[in-house]
């Protein structure tokens, strides 16, 4: 098994009118044993911008850890929360500086941009970045969910049907993958506020 | 093979470890207390290598008795396991660790916690939880046992009756057990088996 299945996770993030809706599951395992059913893989970072790290759990907790640290500074230094792009580019740089002995993490990255334009950004674990318009996903089940995504994701959906599109999606990816699922997490961004959602899907 | 198995309650925050102290197929010492006290409300219960499982522990029950001589104030128990998985971190890539832990505490305010920790760094808090082969056969039984009104004689029941599992079905099964226990009054042993 790779280093990347050791734990499990699944995160999706979708692209809607205005809004950004950015989902995990909870399973937290370790290889094939489940250890709890209560652990998220989503992070925020500022109300507008989300972090979401699958992979291995300790290098996506020391991760979080660092980033959130380096925000806090930029935060005192700049006097306003960073940009989502500008994050990105800087999760980008700091798993890249790990080249040669890399985090075991990708990392997706939703947020708003300070007009309300959606953000979507995933790399690999050395930093390999890419933005999308539509959806990015990560974790041991792409595959299901890069399917689910493609036929269910529409342009332009307002956010409710946002959520709808991107709790289907996940709950149904991972059915068929044995390390996620156990309950998902669903936050939805918009300009004014955001919305965080325990869902029950198949326990198992 | 350890055995580790923790069980947080309202108000108290039990742990079972077997004490046995093997080297390979031999059984050096039966009464081994892999259960460690780092001060008054808190202790680590800690599973694996021999040598790190000591050399650790100690090394963190130093640095945090060390802190609280220079600030004059105890640490609380999230703080300790965040610091525990800050050293454990640190060490992975160079000369890791290789032990597996429960660390659980009792604070004034927040009242009992138990963090689970492996060997890579990885912190979670949980209700029940344990590490081993004997944790394959018993963390299914404490989710059907657990529920959030639990009283300290329903808990040591499901150490019980998960020891009595592990003796059952694991073919290399530790004989002996401690079960300790932390409320608002400290930690005190409860049983050994």
């Amino acid at each position: 098994m790779s280093i990347f299945e050791y734990n499990g996770s699944a995160i999706v993030a979708m692209a809607g009118k205005n809004c950004v809706a950015v989902a995990s599951d909870l399973r937290f395992g370790v290889q094939l044993q489940t250890i709890t059913t209560d652990c998220p893989k989503v992070y925020p970072i500022h109300e507008k911008l989300y972090l979401g790290l699958s992979g291995l759990k300790t290098d996506a907790q020391t991760l979080h850890e660092k980033l959130v640290f380096r925000h806090n500074l930029y935060k005192l230094r700049e006097e306003r929360n960073m940009k989502p792009t500008t994050f990105g580019h800087l999760v980008s740089a700091v798993l890249y500086e790990r080249r040669f002995g890399p985090y075991f993490c990708s990392p997706v990255i939703a947020g708003l941009e300070d007009d309300g334009t959606p953000y979507l950004c995933g790399m690999d674990s050395i930093g390999a970045m890419e933005t999308a318009k539509d959806f990015m996903v990560a974790g041991t089940a792409p595959e299901s969910l890069y399917g689910m995504c493609e036929s269910m994701w529409k342009p332009d959906m307002d956010a409710d049907t946002l959520f709808e599109t991107v709790a289907q999606c996940l709950l149904s990816g991972v059915d068929r993958d044995a390390l996620a699922g156990w309950g998902a997490v669903v936050h939805l961004i918009t300009p004014d506020k955001v919305v965080s959602r325990t869902l029950k899907g198949r326990m198992d | 093979m350890d055995y580790l198995m923790g069980i947080k309650g309202p108000d108290f925050v039990m742990v079972c470890s077997d004490t046995q102290a093997a080297h390979s197929v031999i059984s050096i010492k039966h009464d081994e207390d892999k259960i460690v006290p780092l001060d008054s409300h808190k202790m680590f219960g800690i599973a694996g290598e021999a040598g790190d499982r000591v050399n650790f522990s100690e090394f963190v029950i130093a640095n945090v008795k060390l802190y609280a001589l220079r600030n004059s104030t105890e640490l609380s128990t999230s703080s300790v396991a965040h610091f525990t998985r800050g050293e454990l971190a640190k060490a992975l890539r160079s000369s890791p660790y290789h032990c597996n832990l429960l660390l659980a505490g009792y604070d004034e305010k927040v009242g009992p916690s138990l963090y689970w920790m492996d060997y890579l760094a990885t912190l979670n808090k949980i209700n029940t939880g344990g590490t081993g082969y004997g944790a394959m056969f018993v963390l299914s039984l404490f989710d059907k046992l657990w529920h959030p009104n639990l009283t300290e004689a329903e808990a040591v029941d499901m150490m019980e009756q998960g020891i009595a599992e592990v003796k059952r079905r694991l073919v290399v099964a530790p004989p002996h057990y401690i079960i300790k226990i932390i409320d608002k009054n400290g930690i005190r042993t409860v049983k050994t088996v």
